[in-house]
């Protein structure tokens, strides 16, 4: 494999400027009341979509994701922290593996 | 206490279940890396500085079949621009008069997750919180690749799957609790879900890559939700 570095370099470029671009240069408020609901709606959208149905593909079997995926659902609605959430999905996933295999 | 040294703290607290989902992705990263014929410096080097995994995962790939330079570049602009979006909403999550300087490191670390935490934090966000976050995630990013491509697959496939789940609670615990209560928010997520679903079901939709799945989902419905329910004031700072 030729260019190693060189490839890495075009990666973490690309995906910098990508990351740096707007942050750096909108340096004001929007006033417009259309682009604030769109920002507002945008991490809701796009973090939803990604976890379903992804999460499915993400365990050893789409059944112990599922349990997983409502474990997660049902503690982040009742106010777990960021942490219990988490540790506790998988907690949910490991039990329901046990039981299956 | 200096309160940018609590903002600090409280990002290493939500930073610490990053860093351990991000540990049991990038292990499998490190592990195809090795597959795929890399050096583990290589490796690590790549996790270090693009720091997000579907791109990395892509590059693999790329890189070992000598693609283009031109054709990575494209792959990852396509694959990442999620992060734009996401780089957008920070830029109003933040004081307007953050300098340069923060919003430029900021900037490096606005993996899924870190976004997810950073919009999660109540009021303005202060650049300190998301370099807690980083200063966690990032290290358990690098270190997971160490791992996985020094020692192939030393973790038990029970474990691995387990924490597979992590950062999906991550991000369901970011968007989830505002939702309670909110018809709107609660049925944006479901619809998203859904419209996810079909995405991938779909026979034609499924073609399409998921980097771009998730921006063009993100501006129809996001797109949509602003014109049917425009949020008020106070409700778009937060």
């Amino acid at each position: 494999m030729n260019h190693v570095y060189l490839y890495i370099f075009i990666m973490a470029a690309v995906t910098y400027l990508i990351r740096v671009l707007p942050l750096t240069f909108v340096r004001r408020e929007f006033k417009n009341r259309y682009v604030r609901s769109f920002l507002y709606y945008v991490p809701y959208v796009t973090l939803a979509v990604m976890v379903f149905p992804s999460i499915l593909d993400a365990t050893a079997s789409p059944w112990s994701a599922f349990v997983g995926f409502i474990t997660a659902i049902l503690l982040a609605y009742r106010g777990s922290s960021l942490f219990n959430v988490s540790l506790l999905a998988c907690l949910s996933v490991f039990i329901v593996e046990l039981l299956l295999y | 206490m200096n309160a940018n040294f609590k903002a600090w703290r409280d990002g290493v607290r939500d930073g610490i279940p990053i860093a351990l989902g991000y540990m049991a992705v990038s292990f499998t990263f490190g592990i195809i890396a090795k597959q795929t014929g890399f050096h583990p410096f290589e490796a690590v080097l790549m996790s270090a500085t693009n720091f997000t995994s579907a791109g990395q995962f892509a590059g693999l790939t790329l890189i070992a079949g000598s693609a283009a330079f031109f054709e990575i570049a494209l792959t990852q602009l396509i694959i990442n621009s999620r992060y734009f979006l996401m780089s957008f909403a920070l830029s109003q999550k933040i004081d307007p008069s953050t300098p340069f300087i923060h919003r430029a490191i900021m900037a490096f670390g606005i993996s899924d997750e870190v976004f997810g935490v950073s919009m999660a934090v109540p009021g303005k966000l202060n650049p300190f919180y998301t370099y807690g976050a980083i200063s966690v995630a990032l290290p358990g990013w690098a270190l997971g690749t160490l791992l996985g491509i020094i020692s192939g697959n030393i973790l038990p496939p029970r474990l691995n799957s387990a924490l597979s789940v992590a950062l999906y609670g991550m991000l369901i615990a970011v968007i989830v609790p505002p939702a309670k209560g909110s018809k709107i928010l609660s049925g944006i997520i479901v619809l998203s879900m859904i419209l996810s679903l079909l995405f991938a079901e779909l026979p034609l939709l499924s073609s399409i890559s998921s980097g771009v799945k998730i921006i063009v989902l993100t501006f129809i419905i996001a797109g949509m939700a602003a014109v049917l329910f425009p949020v008020k004031e106070e409700e778009a700072v937060s």
